[in-house]
């Protein structure tokens, strides 16, 4: 979980800083994408390190869904019989438990917007469009609620990666009494700033401020 | 003080088990929960009903036998308390209090309250021990240890082995107490030579007693009568690391 999970951080923060491309016009967007796909060129052909990219995040998220299935299995053969009373937690965060099932809703999210902004299938603009225009095209004001899809989804990423950060530090063992302040913190600003950074993107685009 | 009872069940193993209520008065505020129920025992003897089964042995919050999940809370809601060390005046009167057995599949009930945690003791068997010289006590003083090295092991030392984490975990996962133990005896000069079998063997036990996994929900160390940090499960985590991808493990 926690080595996957890592990977998957990684390409969040790249991902969204790519995306604030948008705020610098469609040319810069444009040309990040271009970039994308020839970036290695001519050393590999075109589209290796992207393809690379790809495969390793695909592999990444399988695993990470993988190991979160069997802890779960694990979890519910660990306990045959409930308890009576009603459940109670006295665990601070509310991520914790919001683990399981904001990790299928993200799943579910990535499917969609892979069909979207990868695969064009749900996009108002199809492959002949610049990705800039189908950015625009798929956060207009008319699709708010499509804008309020992504929205929620990324704040589950966020709540996500809020347990997720820190979490994946104690299971590598790299946690200890001293590091716990600096770990919480780390975990509260990534969390924080890869939702803020995805968030501005299509709430601009829906506001009018980038179009 | 006036109470209603509502207590798990369970004639043997086998049997299916149920929650029976009981009307109990007159409880003492500062009677401890298991004096309230031997008073509810000797009603249930007097009447000629089978008395409630649940372990204990101390009664002073040192031996972990006591195992109570009140009211969905595992040794009841006082924070760093055993069920032998809580009292009554904890309650309100009046209160309706659900009392139930550890629950896990490692620990199958015996009999009512009471589960078998031998599965404990075999995960303590599989490397929750070192290899010291017998005989005399040493002198203190001829195996200088770190003072920090030595409070943190006393701290992780002061685990019971209760099974608490256990009964509080989502995961029904051990990783506490295990994490207990490997810092406990990791830290000490002592616990060198053992140190990298002891924290895979421990695990593989673990794993196949039928614990579940950790996922650093943070419960056990709340229901934790002794306050076992969590740090213990970084050390744990950290030690098995560095025996198994680490080769130190030989
Ligand atoms: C407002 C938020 C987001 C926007 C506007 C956005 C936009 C995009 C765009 C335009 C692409 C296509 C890039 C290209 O041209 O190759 C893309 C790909 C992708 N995005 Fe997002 N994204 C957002 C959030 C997320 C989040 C939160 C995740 C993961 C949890 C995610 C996962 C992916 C993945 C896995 C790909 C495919 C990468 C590839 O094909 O190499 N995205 N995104
Ligand atoms: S770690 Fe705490 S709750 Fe777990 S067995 Fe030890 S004393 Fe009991
Ligand atoms: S009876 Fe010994 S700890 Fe409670």
């Amino acid at each position: 979980m926690a080595v996957t999970g890592g990977i998957l951080v990684l390409f969040l923060l790249m991902h969204m800083i790519g995306n604030l491309k948008i705020f610098l016009g469609a040319e810069d967007f444009n040309h990040y994408a271009h970039w994308l796909r020839t970036v290695g060129e001519p050393a590999v052909p075109r589209r290796t390190v992207l393809t690379v990219t790809e495969i390793v995040l695909g592999l990444a998220v399988v695993l990470h869904i993988w190991s979160a299935v069997s802890l779960g299995r694990r979890a519910h053969e660990a306990r045959p019989v409930k308890y009576q009373a009603k459940k109670k937690s006295h665990a601070q965060g509310y991520a914790i438990h919001t683990m399981r099932y904001g990790g299928v809703t993200i799943l579910l999210y990535i499917i969609w917007h892979l069909l979207d902004l990868t695969f064009f299938v749900v996009n108002p603009k199809g492959g002949d469009a610049t990705p800039y225009e189908r950015m625009v095209a798929d956060f207009d004001p008319s699709r708010w609620f499509i804008t309020v899809w992504y929205v929620v989804a990324i704040l589950l990423v966020g709540l996500h990666l809020h347990h997720g950060v820190w979490s994946a530090f104690q299971t590598l063992g790299l946690r200890t009494p001293r590091s716990e302040r600096a770990l919480r913190g780390l975990a509260v600003a990534v969390a924080a700033v890869v939702t803020a950074g995805f968030i501005s993107v299509p709430v601009s685009i829906t506001a009018g401020w980038v179009s | 003080m006036k109470l209603t009872l509502r207590v798990w069940r369970q004639q043997g193993p086998e049997d299916k088990g149920s929650m029976v209520e009981y009307k109990i008065d007159g409880i003492s505020a500062d009677a401890s929960f298991l004096e309230m129920l031997d008073v509810l025992n000797e009603k249930l003897i007097a009447d000629g009903a089978d008395p409630i089964a649940f372990d204990h042995d101390c009664r002073e919050g040192i031996c972990g036998m006591c195992s109570l999940v009140i009211n969905g809370t595992p040794h009841g809601p006082e924070r760093a308390t055993t069920t032998c060390q809580l009292h009554m005046r904890k309650f309100k009167d009046g209160e309706v209090i659900d009392v139930e057995p550890w629950r896990a599949k490692a620990f199958p009930v015996v009999k009512d309250l009471v589960v078998d945690r031998s599965a404990f003791d075999r995960i303590i068997q599989s490397g929750g021990y070192i290899s010291a010289a017998t005989g005399t006590a040493p002198e203190a003083h001829s195996t200088p240890v770190p003072k920090p090295d030595a409070d943190a092991a006393f701290e992780a030392a002061e685990c019971i082995g209760c099974g608490a984490c256990v009964a509080a975990c989502p995961n029904g996962s051990a990783a506490l107490f295990l994490g207990a133990k490997v810092t406990h005896l990791g830290l000490m000069p002592q616990g060198q030579p053992e140190r990298w079998d002891r924290v895979v063997g421990m695990l593989d036990t673990h794993d196949d007693e039928g614990f579940g996994g950790c996922t650093n929900t943070g419960e056990c160390t709340i229901a934790c009568p002794k306050g076992i940090p969590l740090d213990v499960i970084g050390r744990l985590n950290h030690d098995y690391l560095r025996a198994t991808v680490g080769g130190k493990k030989k």
